[in-house]
C-alpha cells in the first residue's frame, strides 16, 4: 500500500481555516477547532501552510509511545490509536517532527489525521474552496 | 444546541466586577447578533446624553449570529458604542481570529462599562475574566501590545484587540486593532482609551454545535464554490481597482474633494498590483473569497513590515491628499496601524489640513516647518505621526475635521468633509447623485466596495446591510451572494435550528435600523444632521455637477416617508410597535427590568 498524506499548495492557501472546520465537523460532529486534526499555520501572514500527520516512514510517534497505544495500520498506512492505552502523556507530541499531533483535553487522548476513513475522501480536501489541499501519494519503502 | 450561547458578559471596569446575563431567545431572534444585538445592548446599558468619552458610555463587542460556524465569511464581530466624533451611534464590523475566539469563549456579546483608575487589559479566558495591569503597556503600539500580551500568556491561541497610543490620548478617530485590518470607524479606540482599557485578550476554545451539521456543511460548500467563483471573475477585490474608471465607481475625490476625478491614478493602480509590494492575498476564517491584500511597506525584500491595504484607506490617504506614490501611502497606513488610527478619518483630516495650509489658514509655524501642501510625502506621513502623538498640528486634527474647523474658523468649515462629524471619503455624490441620500442619512454610508443603491431601493439596501452585519456575514462577501435574504435565512436556520423566512430577516434589519435611529434621536439628533458638507453643494466638479439641495431635500423627505418616520425624521411610537419594539419606550423611562442596568 502506498503512503498518503495531506499536502498544501502554499500559493493557493489563503489561511481561511475551512479545512479545520470541516475536519472537526467530520470527526467530532461539531465545529470545534481545538479538535481539528489539521492546522493552518499563519505565524507570518504571507506564509500560509497546513500541518497534518505525514505518516512518516520511521514513525517516531509510535516509537516513543511508552504504552504502545500507537501502531501502524498496514491496510490504510495510517497511525492507529488504541484509546484505552493512551494516557495523554504527550510523548508522541514531543516526538512528532511536524507538530501534527494534538491532545483532546476532554478525553486526555491524542488526536491526529486519519485521512477520514469513513468518508469518500479527506474532508479538508473536499471543502477547501481554493483547491489548495490534495493527497500526496508516495510508495512506502520497506525497511 | 445552536450557534448562540445565549449569554453575554458585562464588565464594569470601575469596580472590576463582572456578571454573566442571559440573552432571551426573542432578543437573539429579533436582533440576530452583531450590530443588531450590540445596538440593543448599548441602548440598554447607556444613559441618555452621556458623553462618549465618559465612563457612562458603554462599548459593546457582539459576535455575529453565524460566527463560529462554517458559514461563509461569518467570523465577524461588531463594535457598537456612542461615537466621540459624532455623538451618535457608531457600529462597525470586523472579522478575523479575534472574532472567532470571542465567540468561542461562550459569550455572544461583551458589554464594557465604567472606567479603570489605571491602565488595565481584560483577559477573557473561556468563561473566566481577569483584569490585568497594563501599566507596562502604556504608550505601546498595537502590534507591540499584542506581542507583549501573547508573550505574557504564553499561548499562541490568545487573540488580542488593542488600542495604540492614539486611543490612549483620546484621538477622536482612534480605532481598535483586532486582526490584520483597521476597520472600526467612529472612534471606538478613543472610547476604550477613556476607560483606560488597553486591550481585550481572548482565548476561546469552546466548540460550536449546530443542529444539522451535515446540512450546514453541504450548504456552505455549495455557497463557497459559488462565492469563490463569482469573486474570482469579478476582479473588483484588489484595492487598486477603485482607482480605475469603470470599476463601478466613476469618481474618486482628490485633493480634499476639490477634484472629483483623480489624475494619475493609473500609475498608482499599476503600483498596487506590483509584486514588489503585494505579498499575498489572505482570507479571514471561513471566507472563500479572500480579500485582504497584504503589502510590504517598503520595497526592501528583507523588510518584514506589512500592512493590509483597504480601498477606503487607499482613497483617503492617496488621491484625497494628492498623493499618488504607493510606498508613502503604505507607510502612512503602517503608522495608522502603529498608533491605532482609523486611516480613513486620518486621511480626510490630513487633506483638510493641506487645504488650510494652501489657503494660508495654517502657517508653517503651526506645522513646525512641515510642508503640508497637497502631494507632500512628508506632509502625509509626518502629520499622521503628529496626530498619533497629539503634537503641534496633530493635536488640532486629532479632534476630527468638524471640531478642528470650528476651532480655527475663517471658513474652514466649508471644506471640512464630514457628515455628522464622521469624515467621508472614497465616494463623490456630485458625480454620482444616487450616493447623496445614503451618505447624508448615514445609517449605512456607501463604501467603495458596495454597489450604489438606487434611491428607491436604499431602504431595502440598508435593511439588508443591517441584517448581514448582525448575522455576521462580511459586507465584502455579501455582494457575491445571489439571493442574500434567502441564502442567509437558510444558513441561519441550519445554524440555530430556528426556521426563519427571508422576509423576517429583512424585517430584523429594519428593526435594527430603526433602533439605530432611535438611539441617535435620544442622543439629540436633529433634522439638519442629515445633510452633506457645504462643498458638495457649492464647488462643482470638472463636469460642472454639484449636489442639488432641492433634490436632496426631496430625496430625504421621500426616504423618511418610506421608512414610516415623521416628516422631521423621528421614529413614531406606532413604528416601534409595528416592529415589535414596545419595550424600548419603557427602557427610555429608566424602568428597565425594574433595576438600574448601569450597575453590575
Amino acid at each position: 500500500m502506498e503512503r498518503r498524506h495531506i499536502q498544501c499548495d502554499r500559493d493557493k492557501c489563503t489561511g481561511c481555516m475551512i479545512c479545520e472546520f470541516a475536519c472537526s465537523a467530520a470527526n467530532e460532529g461539531r465545529f470545534d477547532l481545538e479538535l481539528s486534526r489539521i492546522r493552518v499555520l499563519q505565524a507570518t501572514p504571507p506564509l500560509m501552510d497546513v500541518v497534518a500527520c505525514r505518516f512518516c516512514r520511521n514513525t517516531p510517534c509510535i516509537n516513543e509511545c511508552p504504552r504502545g497505544a500507537l501502531s501502524l495500520d498496514e491496510a490504510t498506512q495510517t497511525i492507529r490509536l488504541d484509546k484505552a492505552r493512551c494516557a495523554g502523556c504527550g510523548w508522541c507530541l514531543e516526538a512528532c517532527p511536524f507538530g501534527a499531533i494534538a491532545i483532546d483535553e476532554s478525553t486526555k487522548t491524542v488526536i491526529m489525521c486519519n485521512l477520514c476513513p469513513h468518508h469518500d475522501q479527506p474532508q479538508c480536501i473536499k471543502f477547501c474552496p481554493r483547491k489548495a489541499l490534495s493527497l500526496h501519494v508516495s510508495a512506502r519503502v520497506k525497511d | 444546541m445552536n450557534s448562540y450561547s445565549g449569554k453575554y458578559l458585562v464588565v464594569d471596569l470601575t469596580s472590576q466586577k463582572t456578571e454573566v446575563r442571559e440573552l432571551p431567545e426573542h432578543l437573539l431572534r429579533g436582533y440576530l447578533g452583531g450590530v443588531g444585538l450590540g445596538t440593543r445592548l448599548l441602548l440598554e446599558w447607556s444613559r441618555p446624553s452621556a458623553d462618549a468619552l465618559r465612563p457612562e458610555n458603554p462599548i459593546v463587542f457582539a459576535c455575529g449570529g453565524l460566527s463560529g460556524t462554517m458559514a461563509p465569511a461569518s467570523a465577524c464581530h461588531a463594535v457598537v458604542t456612542k461615537s466621540p466624533l459624532t455623538g451618535f451611534l457608531t457600529s462597525s464590523v470586523s472579522s478575523g481570529l479575534w472574532s472567532l475566539a470571542l465567540k468561542r469563549t461562550g459569550f455572544d456579546a461583551v458589554v464594557i462599562t465604567g472606567a479603570a483608575s489605571s491602565p488595565v487589559y481584560l483577559f477573557i479566558d473561556d468563561g473566566q475574566v481577569h483584569f490585568r495591569k497594563a501599566d507596562s503597556l502604556a504608550g505601546k503600539s498595537c502590534p507591540e501590545t499584542e506581542a507583549a500580551i501573547r508573550r505574557e500568556s504564553g499561548d499562541s491561541r490568545v487573540q488580542v484587540a488593542s488600542i495604540g497610543p492614539a486611543g490612549e490620548s483620546l484621538v477622536r478617530f482612534a480605532t481598535t486593532k483586532d486582526g490584520h485590518r483597521l476597520p472600526h470607524r467612529g472612534g471606538a479606540g478613543a472610547v476604550m482609551g477613556s476607560k483606560k482599557l488597553k486591550a481585550i485578550a481572548v482565548r476561546g476554545t469552546r466548540p460550536i454545535s449546530v443542529p444539522d451539521i451535515g446540512g450546514m456543511q453541504k450548504a456552505c460548500a455549495d455557497l463557497n464554490a459559488r462565492l469563490h467563483q463569482s469573486a474570482a471573475s469579478s476582479s473588483g477585490l484588489a484595492p487598486g481597482t477603485c482607482l480605475l474608471p469603470g470599476s463601478g465607481r466613476c469618481s474618486l475625490p482628490a485633493r480634499n474633494y476639490q477634484q472629483s476625478i483623480a489624475e494619475g491614478t493609473g500609475s498608482l493602480a499599476a503600483e498596487c498590483a506590483k509584486r514588489e509590494y503585494l505579498l499575498k492575498v489572505i482570507a479571514c476564517p471561513t471566507c472563500p473569497i479572500a480579500c485582504q491584500h497584504v503589502y510590504r511597506v517598503t520595497d526592501d525584500p528583507h523588510s518584514d513590515e506589512q500592512v493590509v491595504l483597504e480601498k477606503e484607506a487607499l482613497a483617503a490617504l492617496g488621491p484625497l491628499c494628492g498623493m499618488y506614490h504607493l510606498p508613502v501611502i503604505l507607510r502612512a497606513i503602517e503608522l495608522c496601524q502603529f498608533y491605532g488610527l482609523d486611516p480613513v478619518s486620518a486621511g480626510v483630516s490630513v487633506a483638510w489640513a493641506m487645504e488650510c495650509f494652501d489657503r494660508g489658514l495654517l502657517s508653517s509655524k503651526d506645522t513646525q516647518g512641515l510642508d503640508l501642501s497637497f502631494g507632500s510625502a512628508d506632509g502625509v506621513v509626518e502629520t499622521i505621526r503628529k496626530i498619533g502623538q497629539r503634537s503641534s498640528v496633530g493635536d488640532l486634527l486629532a479632534e476630527g475635521v468638524k471640531r478642528a474647523s470650528a476651532k480655527i474658523g475663517q471658513g474652514a468649515e466649508n471644506w471640512a468633509m464630514h457628515v455628522k462629524g464622521l469624515e467621508i471619503a472614497g465616494c463623490d455624490p456630485r458625480a454620482e447623485n444616487s450616493l447623496a441620500l445614503s451618505l447624508a442619512v448615514g445609517l449605512w454610508p456607501p463604501t467603495l466596495n458596495g454597489s450604489a443603491a438606487s434611491s428607491s431601493g436604499i431602504k431595502d439596501e440598508e435593511d439588508l446591510a443591517a441584517a448581514a452585519d448582525s448575522i455576521g456575514i462580511c459586507p465584502q462577501a455579501r455582494r457575491y451572494f445571489r439571493d442574500f435574504p434567502a441564502e442567509a435565512a437558510r444558513l441561519y436556520a441550519l445554524a440555530t435550528g430556528v426556521p426563519i423566512e427571508p422576509a423576517e430577516l429583512c424585517e430584523a434589519g429594519e428593526r435594527i435600523n430603526n433602533l439605530h435611529r432611535f438611539f441617535n434621536i435620544r442622543e439629540g439628533w436633529k433634522q439638519p444632521d442629515d445633510w452633506l458638507p457645504p462643498r458638495l453643494f457649492k464647488d462643482p466638479v470638472e463636469s460642472g455637477a454639484v449636489v442639488s439641495e432641492k433634490d436632496l431635500k426631496a430625496a430625504i423627505d421621500g426616504y423618511y416617508r418610506q421608512r414610516g418616520w415623521t416628516a422631521e425624521g423621528l421614529v413614531p411610537a406606532e413604528k416601534l410597535k409595528a416592529l415589535g419594539m414596545d419595550d424600548i419606550q419603557e427602557m427610555l423611562k429608566g424602568n428597565w427590568h425594574g433595576t438600574p442596568p448601569h450597575t453590575v
